[in-house]
This record gives structure tokens, sequence and C-alpha cells, in this order.
């Protein structure tokens, strides 16, 4: 058992995550996604300010259609997204497992999908929602999108100083307690952050309430789903790994 | 109540432990391979261009929207 198996797990479990989430996306999400770009197109004043996503390119007249971008385009970004976060969560599983506590490897796979999950999206969700086309202001897209790495980074940075809290007082008052500190640390630094950074309300008034809550539903599901089929496959991929046989070293392969 | 014997099922489980000597390589290798994939996916033509043109955000348009990231 070394690293490599972990990655290989990983890899697998995250591609059949980026086809299922493809599935969640294309079924749930494409019809908000479509009725936005029809707003877009039928609406004066309203995403006005797009030049790249003007009707003529987001109907067939374009580089893309909007056929491809719906299947194949949208199948492209699942995919990759499940594959390279399916590698890492694999190898930080590798890292996770046997260090907290008697937690066995399906529980420590699934709490290292969960956190990534929470820290990589549910944060970023809830500070910054994801917006249809034809809301959003064109001018404000690099700001917007450099906050919204900004506190991912802060994010995963919270969840490692949680993590460190909670190994360090693991041995003093327990796993429960000091899950609950390292819980509560990640929140305070996470909301902090989230509170400091500047907010943008760019939702034209003329926009349907309806289709902006759906699609954001839509995007919420699309990456639940994402992280729930990687998060179980690999768990018990993990599992299965690291069930003692006899063709089958299990402690301390250095490689 | 009695207690269990020190030999009872649960307790001759080991979960085995890697040496994070040798899983940190893989996780350098990894974490760089998301980076530069969820670069695409996210923000290339978009916020930043390292490419010109608007094919790539074209192609990942409906992605990109639906897994959450600034679109436009």
């Amino acid at each position: 058992m070394s690293a490599r198996h972990f990655l290989t797990r990983g890899l697998l479990a995250g591609l059949l995550a980026g086809i299922v989430a493809f599935g969640v996306a294309y079924l749930v999400g494409e019809p908000s996604l479509n009725a936005a770009i029809a707003v877009e197109q039928t609406s004066p004043g309203v995403g006005t300010d797009h030049s790249h996503d003007s009707a003529a390119t987001e109907q067939s007249g374009g580089q893309v259609s909007r056929t491809l971008q719906s299947t194949l385009g949208l199948l492209t970004g699942t995919v990759v997204a499940g594959v390279t976060l399916g590698g890492l969560v694999g190898v930080l599983s590798a890292l996770a497992l046997g260090r907290f506590g008697s937690l066995g490897p399906r529980a420590t796979t699934l709490g290292v999908a969960a956190t990534c999950f929470v820290a990589g999206y549910v944060t970023p969700f809830l500070t910054y929602p994801p917006n249809p086309p034809a809301v959003g202001s064109s001018d404000s897209i690099p700001l917007r999108t450099a906050l919204y790495f900004t506190l991912i980074v802060i994010s995963v940075i919270a969840v490692l100083l949680a993590v460190v809290v909670g190994r360090h007082l693991q041995p003093r008052i327990g796993g429960w307690y000091a899950s609950l500190v390292a819980v509560g640390a990640y929140l305070v630094v996470s909301v902090t952050a989230a509170a400091l950074l500047p907010s943008f309300d760019e939702v034209p008034t003329s926009f349907p309430a309806g289709i902006l809550y759906d699609f954001r539903i839509a995007s919420f599901l699309t990456q639940l789903a994402l992280w729930s089929v990687l998060g179980i496959t690999l768990a018990e991929l993990v599992h299965r790994l690291a069930q003692p046989t006899p063709h089958r070293k299990t402690q301390h392969v250095s490689s | 109540m009695s207690t269990l014997p020190a030999t009872s099922q649960h307790a001759v489980v080991t979960i085995p432990t890697l040496s994070a000597r040798a899983v940190l390589p893989w996780l350098a290798f990894a974490g760089l391979l998301m980076l530069v994939a969820m670069y695409f996916i996210s923000a290339e033509q978009g916020a930043t261009s390292l490419l010109s043109g608007t094919a790539v955000h074209e192609w990942v348009h409906d992605g990109r929207h639906l897994l959450g990231f600034p679109c436009h």
C-alpha cells in the first residue's frame, strides 16, 4: 500500500464522480441556464454589458454551439474537475489514514472528501453565490474571480489550521471536543474572512428570482453529487485497499 | 457489564499508516495537477487569459457556471 494506490483510486473515483455530476448538471442545471440565456436575449437592459456572451455567440452562430456547451463542454468541465480533485483527495486520504484517532479507512476518506467539499465549495458558495448568464457585471469579473479564489485559499488555510489545532488537543481533551474546537476555529476564521471581503449584488432588478434560485440550487446539487460520489466511491476503494491480504503489504511501505 | 478482553475483534484491527515523507511528493504532484486543470476550467479566458480568443471559455462555459465559478 503506497500513495500511488491512493492516487489511482482517487482518479478513478473522480472520473465516476465527474460523470455523475455531469448528469445532475445536465438534468437539473441546464434548464435554468437556458432560461437565463433566454432572459439575456429577450430583455433589453439585462446582461447588455456582455460582449462574448451575446445572443449571436450563445446561439448556434458562436464558436461553440449551445448543444456542445451543454453536453461535451459541460462533461469536460465536470470530468476534469472530478478526476483532478479525486486524485488530490486520494492522496490526502493516504496522508490522513491512521492519523485521526480510531477513524477507519472509510470514515477517514469520507471525512477528507466532506472537508474538501465544505472548504472548497460550500463556504465560497455561501459567500459568493454562483450566477447564471445575464447576472453579474463583466467589469467586475477579474475582481470577483480574484476574491472567489482568495476566499478558497483562506478557507483551505483555515481547515489546515483547524486540523493542526484539533490533532494537538485530541490527546488532552479527546476526539469529540477536539473536533468541536477545530470546527469552531474553522468557522471563526472563514466567517470573519467572508464578512470582511467585499460583497457584490449585481442581479438586475428585472431578472426573474425563480431562475436565479433554481440555478444556484442546481450548482449546489452538481457539486454535492460530485463530492458525494467521489467520497463514497473512494471510501469503499480505500477500505478494500487497507484490508490485510496475504499478497499485499499493509504497513509503512516507503516508495 | 463486564469489560471486553483486550483481544476483542475491534482491538486488534490496526489502521495502516503511511509515512508523511512517502506521501508528500505525491501530494505535491496531485495538488499541482488539480490547480493547473482547475485554472483552465474556472478562470482561463475569463478573469485572466493565457491563450488568446474565447474558445476555452466557450467550451467549458456551462461547467464553469454550474460548478460555481464566476464566469462573466
